[in-house]
């Protein structure tokens, strides 16, 4: 197998990995102002509607939004396991784990299906199947709008880091990554663990509040 | 000791990880009030740190690399903060009588 060499704008490999990792946290860095315009807005309509909010946040699927949490979590944890044993060669079993957290991102998207088609037939889907009435009829539309939006952004990352997680585990089992060269693989897993931070803050935002009344 | 076994610190953050969601779970049936959010929230920021520092391997990066990450971060803090301060006052500040023209 041929030693990978170092683009040429790049003095080494190392150089190389820092930069393609800099630039990895240049696009996150992007992605948490797109992901914080919408917790912006969810947080000044849950001070106008500081109830409503609670009432409507109370209707969502606690059971499933947890499961979920600890499934993408997990697959985190795989993922930062790949990265590390990948880099010392043992790309075969690295993209296995790869291939793991992938299949668990598959599983997070068919839990999301559920839960979404609970709420379709519960009408609390805005636009397409929305019934509400009483004095938290605005702000239960409102949270659902957000939560609908939210999570569905999130689910198009999902799937994106699905595709991503599949290929560069071919290319792990192929023996592609190495302490010198992997860059792809280490940045494929940041692009992964960021996707779960998100899902851990829209986690906190949309299944915990008023529970305890 | 095989190459492939996952290290010990990845392992202790998966579990602290999956410990904290259990704990955030359980705080938000309490009858804590406006502690409650306070509450999720800062068991959201624990484990973003964890997820962060350790599975992003940002607590072994260099200071350029931490600057960057933290960018986002610091422009949302603004954002969040001044957009906020807004809508949190406003109850403070009724609208008056329309100006005389």
């Amino acid at each position: 197998m041929h030693e990978p060499q170092p683009a040429m704008q790049f003095v080494d490999l190392r150089q190389q990995n820092d930069v393609a990792q800099l630039g990895m946290w240049v696009f996150l860095a992007t992605e948490v102002l797109f992901f914080g315009g919408l917790i912006l807005a969810y947080s000044a309509y849950r001070i106008g509607y500081s109830s409503g909010f609670a009432q409507a946040a109370a209707r969502t699927e606690i059971a499933i939004g947890t499961a979920n949490t600890a499934v993408l979590l997990t697959s985190s944890f795989l993922v930062a396991w790949a990265v590390l044993i990948a880099r010392q060669r043992e790309g075969r079993i690295a993209g296995l784990l790869l291939w793991g957290a992938a299949l668990l991102g598959l599983v997070f998207l068919a839990l999301k299906g559920i839960e979404y088609s609970i709420e379709y037939r519960a009408h609390l889907l805005p636009g397409l199947s929305f019934a509400a009435s009483g004095p938290q009829a605005q702000a239960t539309h409102l949270f659902f709008a957000f939560y609908f939006i939210a999570t569905g952004l999130h689910a198009v990352h999902v799937a994106v880091g699905i595709v991503v997680l599949v290929v560069i585990g071919i290319r792990a089992r192929q023996g592609a990554y190495s302490e010198r060269y992997h860059a792809p693989i280490t940045v494929a897993g940041l692009y992964w663990h960021f996707v779960d931070v998100v899902w851990i803050f829209l986690f906190a935002l949309i299944y915990l509040p008023g529970r305890s009344s | 000791m095989k190459r492939w076994y996952p290290p010990r610190v990845l392992v202790f953050s998966w579990a602290g990880l999956l410990a904290l969601l259990a704990l955030t779970v359980f705080g938000a049936y309490q009858p804590l009030g406006a502690f409650n959010t306070a509450l999720a929230l800062t068991i959201a920021v624990c484990k973003a740190l964890i997820v962060v520092s350790i599975f992003m391997e940002l607590r072994e990066r260099n200071a350029l690399t931490i600057a960057f990450a933290s960018a986002g971060f610091f422009w949302l803090a603004i954002m969040l903060w001044l957009a906020l301060a807004d809508f949190v006052t406003r109850p403070n500040f009724p609208p008056g009588p329309p100006p005389l023209t």
